[in-house]
């Protein structure tokens, strides 16, 4: 018996290009044994709860390099409780100062991961924080 | 054995460049010759190894050119006018990522992002405060668009035509290479063919309407910065290059006519000799590509006009003041390559968007330079080193080797559509982000060197105008009001019929244009037209 796959989505919400980190790190999941869907770039808050929904997944990833981290995830975070998935992981990745990282703690985004984070942190976060 | 005995029995630690390329511990004229010599030509003779004019900086200094924009147009161009006043030669307009996308300031994708990173465009009213008061002809402007590029040269051309310029002499520069923004920066907007079928409407406009403004920067910086090494930056450049170069020839263009318009845009971090000798190599292997491949006649076509600077994958968000050392050594690496124009990445940037102070010292960097340590007296100093003249002989035949294994998988537009130099980029930047993480690649203040006292960096953040944005949206509700509503839709509808027989869409953009048609409109229109691109992503989907 094999234990049952993580599986992630993660997603680039709003109008930002920068997806180097997001590659990278769909790539440290896959390699860490997690099933992952990546979006691609400039994902509505819809589409993104709607993915997430649908692929029945434990993870939700976002990430943010614009700046534009607060007001994405409080809209986010309204569609993903809409649609019931508050019991799920929520994090987030990006240029995020240290003062708003408590704020997205706050809105329910428990892993909080800012540029120059470990790809092997994020990973262990998610093992030990996926029930 | 003595601890000396041994040091000396250790073997000689072993070194390949980013680009492949073993690195001998010594170099000498044996190296050069058996890697193809010297090429005698001077600097400002074909095929231009040593530069591209025959004086370079003792005739004229690199143009300094900080990436700035930020809010609306009347707070840029009160940046601007302090980077002029602070002795500072271009201007490189960075715009906010609605306006990248072709969104107006009041859309709802727009919402968070109306001048956040860079100063918001809806109509040519903007372009008018933004250079309000600066003299096109003393300072050129270079427009960091892409997706949006061809609304945003006409709002140039429009701005400067209304204020008297005559548009056949104007200069400037546009980025609007949007290839590389499949591969990496993301602000595509059309399907891949219509944006290249774009990027030729522009060229070919500019030929005949304003020959010396430069219609693309064809940039080999942001594939770096996704994942390449830097002679792949160089490779992958040529081979968009010669895709928009093939398009423009498409249209009954003489490469002559166009070809001395096209420049480029490559990255600086790394190694010093490597990244010298990849601008020496690439003017090389540039030249050669259009005096060859397309039969250029006049030497100037071949030019490998360049901005080199950035650098910003080098640059750590650990320990930020080592950033303002570093941009230092990569200013050096591009004065030592013989860039035309330069800017750097400020020491704040993995931060936030510059403060002015950061700007400063980045144009202070590049000013220290000219005036205090000998950068400008002699062309092509580093020419003639064995290890540079070899290294640049080898770094030529992986540039070639690049663009091969582009060729290799269909060409670059090919490549581009289904998603095949994406991934190929994405790996490298995966393990290249792996080598961080297990120490094998060494960034100071990240994996050594890394005890910092200082845990918490007193960096300045810029902060975001929340009401700057709300202003924005009313002056272009207000600008909606006061044009001719009807004027503007005639030339919409001309743009989507001129789009839809697959005519150059410049001169229907320019009428749109100056009716203060938005970004927003414009870009609708085309959409109707061309659609949108649908990223490939599957490269990066596993199935389980």
């Amino acid at each position: 018996m094999t234990e049952r796959k993580i599986k992630v989505l993660l997603a680039k919400p709003g109008l930002d290009g920068h997806d180097v980190g997001a590659k990278v790190v769909v790539q440290a999941l896959m390699e860490a044994g997690f099933d992952v869907i990546y979006t691609g770039l400039r994902q509505t808050p819809d589409a993104i709860a709607k993915a997430a929904a649908e692929a029945k997944v434990d993870v939700i990833g976002l990430s943010i390099l614009s700046g534009a981290h607060i007001p994405l995830c409080r809209r986010i975070r309204e569609l993903l409780q809409e649609k019931g998935l508050y019991d799920k992981l929520w994090i987030v990745g990006g240029n995020i100062p240290e003062e708003d990282r408590m704020v997205l703690r706050q809105l329910g985004f428990r892993g909080v991961f800012p540029t120059g984070s470990r790809t092997a942190d994020i990973v262990s976060f998610i093992r030990e924080n996926v029930k | 054995m003595t601890e000396k005995e041994k040091r000396k029995e250790a073997p000689v630690r072993r070194v390949v460049n980013e680009s492949g390329i073993e690195i001998k511990p010594l170099y000498t004229a044996e190296d050069v010759i058996a890697t193809g010599g010297v090429d005698s030509s001077r600097a400002g003779e074909a095929p231009f190894t040593r530069g591209i004019h025959p004086l370079m900086y003792r005739q004229r200094p690199f143009t300094m050119r900080q990436y700035t924009g930020f809010a609306n147009a009347a707070d840029t161009n009160q940046r601007f006018k302090y980077l002029i006043a602070n002795g500072q030669t271009g201007l490189n307009v960075a715009f906010d990522l609605a306006t990248q996308c072709g969104y107006d300031s009041d859309a709802p994708e727009a919402v968070g992002e109306v001048g956040r990173v860079g100063m918001a465009v809806d109509t040519l009213r903007d372009f008018e405060v933004a250079f309000d008061g600066i003299d096109l002809d003393a300072i050129t402007v270079s427009l960091t668009i892409n997706g949006a590029a061809a609304i945003l040269i006409a709002m140039y051309l429009a701005m400067a035509e209304k204020r008297g310029y005559d548009v056949a002499k104007l200069r400037g520069t546009a980025q609007n290479d949007i290839l590389k923004e499949f591969i990496g920066r993301g602000t595509w907007v059309f399907p891949v063919d219509p944006s290249v079928k774009l990027v030729a409407d522009t060229i070919e406009y500019c030929a005949k309407v304003a020959p010396k403004y430069s219609p693309v920067s064809v940039c080999g910086y942001h594939i770096r910065e996704s994942g390449a090494t830097p002679a792949e930056e160089m490779g992958y450049a040529f081979a968009i290059a010669k895709a928009y170069t093939d398009a423009a020839l498409a249209r009954g263009l003489d490469i002559d006519e166009f070809a001395g318009r096209l420049s480029f845009n490559f990255n600086i971090f790394g190694n010093l000799f490597e990244q010298v000798a990849k601008f020496r190599a690439g003017r090389r292997r540039w030249a050669k590509i259009i005096r060859d491949e397309y039969g250029a006649k006049n030497p100037s076509s071949g030019w490998l006009r360049m901005i080199a600077g950035g650098g910003g994958f080098g640059l750590t968000i650990e320990q930020p003041e080592n950033n303002i050392v570093r941009g230092a050594y990569y200013a050096l690496i591009a004065a030592l390559g013989g860039a035309q124009t330069m800017a750097l990445c400020c020491y704040d940037e993995a931060y936030t968007i510059p403060t002015p102070k950061a700007q400063r010292l980045s144009l202070r960097t590049m000013q220290l330079l000219i005036e205090e340590v000998g950068l400008t007296d002699t062309v092509d100093p580093l020419g003639g080193s064995y290890y540079v003249e070899t290294l640049t002989n080898q770094m030529e035949e992986k540039i070639v080797e690049a663009m091969k294994w582009v060729d290799d998988h269909g060409g670059i537009v090919k490549a581009v559509a289904e998603g095949v130099i994406q991934g190929r980029v994405s790996e490298y930047a995966y393990r290249r982000q792996r080598a961080l993480e297990t120490g094998a690649l060494r960034k100071v203040g990240v994996n050594c060197y890394n005890e910092s006292e200082e845990e918490n960096p007193n960096v300045e953040l810029h902060p975001y105008d929340e009401l700057g944005a709300i202003a924005q949206v009313q002056s272009l509700r207000l600008l909606k009001a006061e044009r001719d509503n009807d004027a503007v839709e005639r030339t919409l509808d001309t743009l989507r019929a001129d789009a839809n027989a697959g005519r150059n869409v410049m001169p229907a953009v320019m009428q749109a244009v100056k009716a203060y048609a938005t970004v927003g409109e414009m870009t609708r229109a085309l959409v109707d037209v061309y659609g949108y691109f649908r990223e490939p992503t599957r490269l990066w989907r596993k199935v389980a």
